[in-house]
């Protein structure tokens, strides 16, 4: 922890403000030169970054890998469903005010139970809870349209003023829908940065590290884990509800426990231990998900093989590979 | 009354496949501290194999009575596809954290479901012969498949089998000294290696075995060992990680509760299940028989 605290100064923070808006211009760029189905397929990735980097506040910063985060992207994606459905809400923003809260209000009743066990407990009972939700979508066919699930057309956007019928309507919508989402990524990027940054975000690594000294300290360290799991499914929840109108429709498959095992790949892959590592993951897997079915019958092998080696060869992911090699590059000087 | 006898039967001849799928999962997890995400796929490898090499023989012409010992034999193939993993992919990663050998098994997992479809392709596959082959029995006015009593059968005898291998042999001696303190039984000079690769294969030979007898009933199909996994799970939560008694004891609730929620509410029956699971580990976190 004694880097954390070095690079606490001033000069980096700037330094690092300055790549994220660079990156930032660089992704917003992009769809002018890229086709249409590489705007919806890193459209997608953005949403799979949010989702692992919503997984990743209670895997790499608290220590408690779950195995049910399907559950909340579920939550998220059905919740709108069920508005447009019962409510006969199309409005983007709706969606999102009223989704959100839902997703919030079921990780802290999930969480509350789940954080009485930490380990491999813990992964059980969030994989046991979240098949609970996968079995009920699946059996009450006539509230969840069961394995056919309910189908989301295009909302507006902006309050109603980006609206998507007649011809073309589906070339603007994947278009307006990426900058929708790259919106909501920056954001969920900043207050993600601020709570891990946060006292807050301190404890919990604290509380990963060393509970029993964390606990000395006077930090109570229930609470602190069960506000990370709502936080986290929070996150999960809202990349759920931006993933529903791009997919067009939501079926008990992302419920399904190996949903969970995806999002855990995802935050692998890119590395948990770092900050950028599940964004650079949720992009990577995305995209090597996609090129993998395209290519290969047998993409499962693929990925499987993939993630075996990660986990034999390069278990800090390759942001952290990447981190450790420039590191050794550096010359170590800024040891003060 | 004979329904209820049916029913009685029914649960149990599922509690017996789910004991053999359980008690695998329990046992590596008891030697080894690994939650192997691997091991419905194991169990639905026994079934494809086994179904395979009966569809083969009874081509062949060999009479079915002979077919039954393709049973052990589906179940050997998975123990020796354990005794490959184990060295290869689990033994560099008993110093790291949990995480990643629950990684890694899921890894295997999605490796192995995708081998299944590579070998038998996407068609299920069945074994029907050996299910015709045992003479069906009478209850009340009610036939029954006396196939169902023989995999019962099956299952009791696996559980005092397993029993007397790990409370009256030697290896069972070396088998709990490595589970409770591996560095001290390495120390007495004990081979943990050969321990942990043998307790790892006899676990998936119990997969195996329950997904050999459970073929000629219901046929081989892609997908089965993803959806048995978190039957095993549910089983192993309830009874305890780690424990035999509790793997048969939990074998037999999830079977009762989910044939008698399958008569009163089918839609609940599967979340039934995980809520009951949820409810145990909130309760006793460590399963009705579980100690660590």
């Amino acid at each position: 922890m004694k880097a954390d605290i070095a690079t606490i100064s001033y000069r980096p923070k700037l330094l690092l403000a300055l790549a994220a808006v660079l990156v930032l211009v660089v992704l917003a760029l992009l769809p002018f030169y890229i086709g249409l189905y590489q705007v919806q397929l890193l459209t997608y990735g953005l949403i799979a970054a949010i989702t692992a980097l919503g997984f990743n506040l209670l895997l790499g910063y608290t220590g408690l890998l779950s195995f049910g985060h399907s559950a909340f992207f579920g939550i998220g994606a059905y919740s709108v469903a069920f508005l447009l459905r019962d409510a006969g809400i199309h409005s983007m923003e709706l969606y999102i005010l009223i989704g959100v809260p839902i997703a919030a209000i079921m990780s802290a009743l999930f969480g509350y139970i789940c954080v009485r066990h930490t380990r491999i407990f813990f992964g059980i009972l969030t994989l046991a809870l979240s098949q609970v939700l996968y079995s009920l979508a699946l059996k009450l066919f006539w509230i969840t349209g069961g394995t056919d699930g309910l189908r989301v057309p295009r909302p507006t956007l902006l309050a109603g003023t980006l609206t998507f019928t007649g011809g073309g309507a589906y070339q603007r919508f994947v278009q307006s829908y990426y900058y929708y989402v790259l919106a909501a990524f920056a954001l969920c990027v900043v207050i993600m940065w601020v709570i891990v940054h946060s006292p807050f975000g301190k404890a919990l690594q604290a509380i990963r590290d060393n509970e029993t000294r964390a606990r000395f300290l006077g930090l109570r360290i229930r609470r602190f884990r069960w506000i990370s799991f709502l936080v986290s499914g929070t996150f999960t929840g809202l990349a759920g509800i931006l993933w529903v109108p791009l997919n067009g429709l939501t079926t008990p498959e992302i419920l399904y426990w190996p949903f969970s095992g995806d999002i855990v790949f995802t935050a692998l892959l890119g590395g948990f231990r770092n900050f950028t590592g599940p964004i650079v993951g949720g992009l990577l897997f995305t995209y090597l998900k996609a090129y993998a079915v395209a290519t290969t019958e047998y993409w499962q092998l693929l990925l499987g093989v993939v993630l075996v080696l990660l986990v034999l060869v390069l278990p800090t992911g390759i942001v952290g590979a990447l981190s450790a090699m420039v590191n050794k590059l550096r010359p170590q000087e800024k040891t003060w | 009354m004979s329904i209820l006898i049916i029913q009685i039967l029914n649960s149990l001849f599922y509690a017996s496949v789910l004991f053999l799928i359980a008690a695998g999962l329990s046992l590596i997890f008891g030697v080894m501290r690994i939650v192997n995400m691997a091991h419905g796929t194991l169990y639905a490898i026994g079934a494809f194999v086994t179904a395979w090499l009966v569809g083969r023989a009874v081509a062949a012409g060999i009479p079915v009575g002979w077919t039954f010992l393709l049973i052990p034999v589906g179940a050997g193939v998975v123990a020796l596809i354990g005794a490959v993993i184990e060295p290869l992919l689990l033994r560099p990663l008993y110093g790291r954290a949990e995480e990643y050998q629950l990684l890694v098994t899921f890894g295997l997992l999605l490796i192995l479901e995708d081998g299944i479809r590579f070998f038998w392709g996407g068609l299920p596959l069945t074994a029907d012969p050996l299910i015709d082959a045992v003479p069906s029995i009478h209850i009340g006015d009610l036939i029954y498949p006396g196939y169902y009593l023989v995999v019962i059968g099956i299952g009791i005898v696996a559980a005092i089998g397993l029993w007397l291998v790990i409370y009256r042999t030697r290896f069972g001696v070396l088998l709990r000294a490595t589970s409770q303190d591996r560095r001290m039984a390495s120390a007495l000079g004990l081979n943990v290696g050969l321990v942990y690769v043998s307790a790892f294969a006899i676990g998936c030979f119990m997969a195996g075995l329950g997904g050999a007898i459970i073929v000629p009933s219901q046929a081989a199909v892609l997908g089965m060992g993803i959806d048995a996994l978190i039957l095993a799970f549910v089983v192993v939560v309830i009874g305890g990680l780690g424990s035999l008694q509790g793997a048969l004891v939990g074998a037999l609730i999830v079977s009762f509760v989910r044939t008698a929620a399958i008569q009163v509410l089918p839609e609940a029956e599967l979340a039934v299940l995980y809520l009951i699971a949820a409810a145990v580990l909130l309760v006793r976190p460590t399963g009705l028989f579980g100690s660590a």
